[in-house]
């Protein structure tokens, strides 16, 4: 498990796309131990504010760079008073970072054909896997979806890294009008064909999502019903990030057979679809590991 | 600089910064940041005779200067915690206040049977915030009789268990309209001291889906909003009953902070809500506290604990004193 570092970091860029806000930091001892998946955790309001806790946000690259000091980037969603604040930051100011955090993705064997699939910004910790997907000699293709092409992010990055990206859009703003579940079979199949390994379980492909639970849930649903691998990050609320409060948790089904809540902090923010228990996601359900014991508090 | 010892009851700790009970888990994660053995001490999420798995989310609300929790006190139960967490914690060398928490008077004394006698157990934290299944569900720490009965059972349990027991704190809520009528009781029925302040009850509405924001409706606040609602607690206390050890927290996010609840009379603090946002706030509360006293003139943390309970004449000569 990569240890995470408590780092003031100058940031190096800001740049705004679409509806999101774009960050380069340096942060070298977050680079040090980065997979994709992995987030940082961002101080917001400066000294002496009144927001006492940290925002997430997906890490969407790493850079070790030779002779200069590493840069992160994460991406930005401004929908409340602290990512109000974070995106009005500029350059050379500088943020209370923690990271990297989190049970990142893992990668298939070597040539096992994958399917990317971004809702909005969920597509940032996206491009650093296909690259590493890439570097393996694996397929990759890339569907990214949005609720308009404000909201759409990383489809240029994308097309750079695997030459063709799918893209969906409720509103039809751009690529196909509809969801990113309707364009995976196909995309599933191309890099089915296109793989040069098979996986254990004799999968061609494997799936990788983050995005809004919805989506998730339903990239999850397709995956079981091919009998293929989805390994999904969520984005729940958390209030510390490094897995002490306990607030982040969701139930998950474990190896033992038994369903536990589990903190998406720390045993995700990637997890194997096929072990959240989608339904019961808000509830607390009675078969749950504890949940007998729940009775009177 | 400032001489840091101190001492809970018994319990002699090098320096006055624990960590709060379920803002910690119980050690791991922050011992990535910094050696949890270098802390007075850690006190652990509030432990139960069986495993819980807590409530449904959403759990937590961020609110001006705080946030409303309800977590349910989901953990692993006794056995895994003595097996697991209290082993890894003595294998660090950390100093470990356990926290234990029940629904009956027997669960307390049971709880506190299986930890009085384990050398690594340096004190244990009673949380009497906890509904009373035999009582309608009533809080325990808001009825002076009930926290007698579990504080008299917990005292038994822990004397019979062991020639040395580790002391026992009774944790208070600051829902009660006489948090002093509460200590007595508390410290009559044997507690060699307390544990001021657990969270208050709130309830944060989304304005958006227009109902409660969290799965169990209700929630503890925490963090610097309560801090001046802790500081009371502690002040009103130590004036009722000066040779009770104090553990003073709520809402400590800076050495000055944190200088506040000595000056009211704590003997040591904890930091709490502080750590979610800044993982490394206990140990850079304990410098800040340090410099603070040294800035004060105080040679000693022991002389400035209850401080502010002097008049201005006597706090003079006594600074002069120590100089």
């Amino acid at each position: 498990m990569t240890k995470p570092v408590h780092e003031t970091a100058e940031i190096f860029a800001v740049r705004k796309v679409g509806a999101y806000t774009e960050f380069t930091v340096v942060a070298p001892g977050l680079t040090a131990g980065f997979r994709p998946g992995h987030f940082v955790a961002v101080a917001v309001g400066g000294e002496n504010t009144a927001m006492i806790l940290r925002r997430a946000f997906a890490l969407y690259g790493a850079n070790q760079n030779e002779g200069y000091a590493g840069t992160i980037q994460f991406v930005v969603a401004s929908n409340g008073p602290g990512t109000q604040w974070l995106v009005q930051r500029q350059v050379g100011e500088r943020l209370d970072l923690v990271g990297p955090l989190g049970t990142p993705f893992t990668l298939p064997a070597p040539g096992t054909g994958a399917v990317l699939v971004g809702g909005g910004y969920g597509a940032a910790p996206l491009l650093p896997l296909a690259q590493a997907l890439l570097t393996q000699d694996s397929p990759v293709e890339i569907v990214l979806g949005a609720a308009n092409t404000d909201r759409l992010f990383g489809e240029l990055a994308a097309k750079r890294l695997v030459g063709q990206v799918t893209v969906t859009t409720d509103d039809g703003s751009a690529g196909t009008k509809g969801w990113v579940t309707d364009e995976l079979p196909a995309a599933l199949d191309r890099v089915g064909a296109a793989s040069t390994a098979a996986s254990a379980s004799g999968a061609r492909a494997r799936l990788y999502a983050c995005g809004p639970m919805g989506m998730l849930r339903a990239v999850g649903d397709l995956a079981a019903a091919r009998g293929i691998t989805a390994q999904v990050a969520v984005e729940e609320a958390m209030a510390c990030g490094i897995g002490v409060c306990m607030t982040c948790v969701l139930p998950v089904r474990g190896t033992d057979g038994a369903s536990r809540f589990v903190r998406s902090c720390v045993d995700g923010p990637v997890f194997d679809a096929s072990a959240i228990r989608w339904a019961d996601v808000g509830t607390l359900p009675p078969d749950l590991v504890g949940a007998d014991a729940m009775g009177g508090h | 600089m400032p001489e840091l010892s101190t001492s809970l009851g018994r319990l002699a700790l090098p320096n006055p910064i624990l960590t709060a009970s379920g803002c910690a888990g119980y050690g791991r994660e922050l011992h990535q940041f910094f050696d949890i053995a270098d802390l007075g001490a850690v006190v652990t999420k509030s432990i139960q005779l069986r495993p819980r798995s807590g409530r449904p989310t959403p759990r937590m609300a961020e609110t001006p200067s705080g946030m409303l929790n309800s977590i349910g006190l989901q953990g692993p139960g006794i056995d895994s915690f003595i097996e697991h967490d209290l082993a890894w914690l003595a294998s660090v060398g950390a100093r470990t206040v356990v926290s234990i928490a029940a629904g009956r008077v027997e669960d307390y004394a049971e709880l506190t049977r299986r930890l009085a006698g384990h050398q690594a157990v340096s004190m244990i934290e009673v949380n009497i915030s906890c509904p009373n299944v035999e009582s309608r569900g009533q809080v325990f720490a808001c009825d002076p009789q009930a926290s007698s009965r579990v504080m008299q059972a917990a005292r038994r349990a822990a004397d019979e268990t062991s020639t040395t027991p580790p002391p026992l704190f009774a944790k208070l809520s600051p829902d009660v309209t006489d948090i002093t009528q509460i200590a007595r009781c508390c410290a009559e029925s044997g507690a060699d001291g307390l544990s001021l302040i657990n969270t208050l009850l709130g309830l944060v509405i989304d304005t958006d889906s227009m109902a409660p924001a969290l799965g169990g409706i209700t929630g503890g606040l925490s963090g610097p909003a309560i801090r001046p609602v802790a500081v009371r607690c502690v002040w009103q206390v130590h004036q009722a009953l000066p040779a009770l050890p104090i553990l003073g927290m709520g809402g400590i996010r800076s050495g000055l902070d944190a200088l506040q609840f000595v000056l009211a009379g704590a003997s040591a603090v904890s930091v709490g809500t502080a750590v979610f946002g800044d993982p490394d706030a206990p140990m850079r509360v304990l410098a800040e506290l340090e410099a603070e006293l040294d800035a004060r003139g105080f040679t000693s943390l022991q002389d400035a604990i209850g401080f502010a309970h002097l008049d201005a004449e006597e706090r003079a000569s006594r600074l002069k004193a120590s100089a």
